[in-house]
């Protein structure tokens, strides 16, 4: 998994691409969360349209940086999801817990 | 229709063993996509397939033979005209599933495990859980072949 970060409009998105699983990747993501936060960086856009494959692993690890940012006052949000991880989601009924985009430009401006 | 594979009522039994690595859950899921694939079933319902197997694996290793290297995770594919059985055995203490709580519970939504199984259910026709009786436990999942459409007739 690689994950790269850039800052658009106040918001940090973070492009995900590869597998978010078990043994890869499945704790990366929270421990970039961690340190945005750290640095005061509460509004964390996921980008994940590059994202080949999830398992349970990676669904959990996406709960749990929410989780983490929403505890911490920050807003974290989803952009791009696939036809797969979305349903993945939705019979999870997470798809009512997270705030989701298909354009960037939306998605960072639904940010208060 | 699946492919002349089934159409000729051909009939097989893939079986492996192997040692509770977490680094072997991609290889496994790759074997369950090729056998799909050789059955000839579409592209989701093989992923979903695939995410089942690699899900039942993970708990065989993680939580059945709790990440110790020397106990083996069983694996069998058993295709036959009108279904593919897969079974998933560990050397672990046994569970007790209907212990697990419910994923869609208001109150679990938001922990960061105790999906798995809940996917496994959702994706393949017919699954059981047992603890077998020489120790260990099983997922005995099935996808039903005869409902299915798949990629096209190599006629």
């Amino acid at each position: 998994m690689k994950i790269e970060e850039r800052v658009v409009g106040g918001v940090t998105i973070l492009d995900i691409s590869g597998k978010i699983t078990i043994g890869e990747g499945s704790i990366e993501i929270k421990n970039k969360v961690r340190e945005l936060l750290a640095a005061g960086s509460k509004n964390i856009l996921l980008n994940l349209g590059n994202v080949g494959m999830v398992d349970s692993s990676g669904i959990g690890e996406l709960v749990s940086s929410f989780t983490t940012v929403t505890n911490a006052g920050g807003q974290l949000k989803l952009l791009k999801l696939t036809k797969k991880l979305k349903e993945l989601l939705a019979i999870t009924k997470l798809l009512t817990v997270f705030d989701s985009f298909t354009d960037e430009g939306e998605a960072v401006g639904s940010y208060s | 229709m699946v492919n002349k594979f089934l159409k000729n009522g051909l009939q097989e039994d893939f079986e492996i063993s192997f040692g509770s690595h977490i680094q072997y859950l991609d290889l496994i899921q790759e074997l369950a996509l090729s056998i799909t694939k050789l059955i000839g079933l579409e592209e989701d319902v093989s992923y979903w397939i695939g995410l089942s197997v690699r899900e039942s694996v993970t708990n065989a290793i993680r939580h059945g033979n709790q990440q110790d290297e020397t106990k083996k995770v069983g694996l069998r594919f058993k295709i036959s005209p009108d279904r593919l059985m897969i079974l998933v055995q560990d050397e672990g203490k046994g569970f007790d599933i209907s212990s697990l709580p419910d994923p869609l519970d208001q109150d679990n939504l938001l922990k960061p495990s105790g999906r798995g199984i809940f996917y496994v259910r959702t994706f393949m026709d017919d699954v059981r859980f047992r603890n077998r009786p020489d120790g260990g436990f099983e997922v005995r999942m099935e996808k039903r072949l005869d409902n299915l459409k798949g990629e096209k007739d190599e006629d």
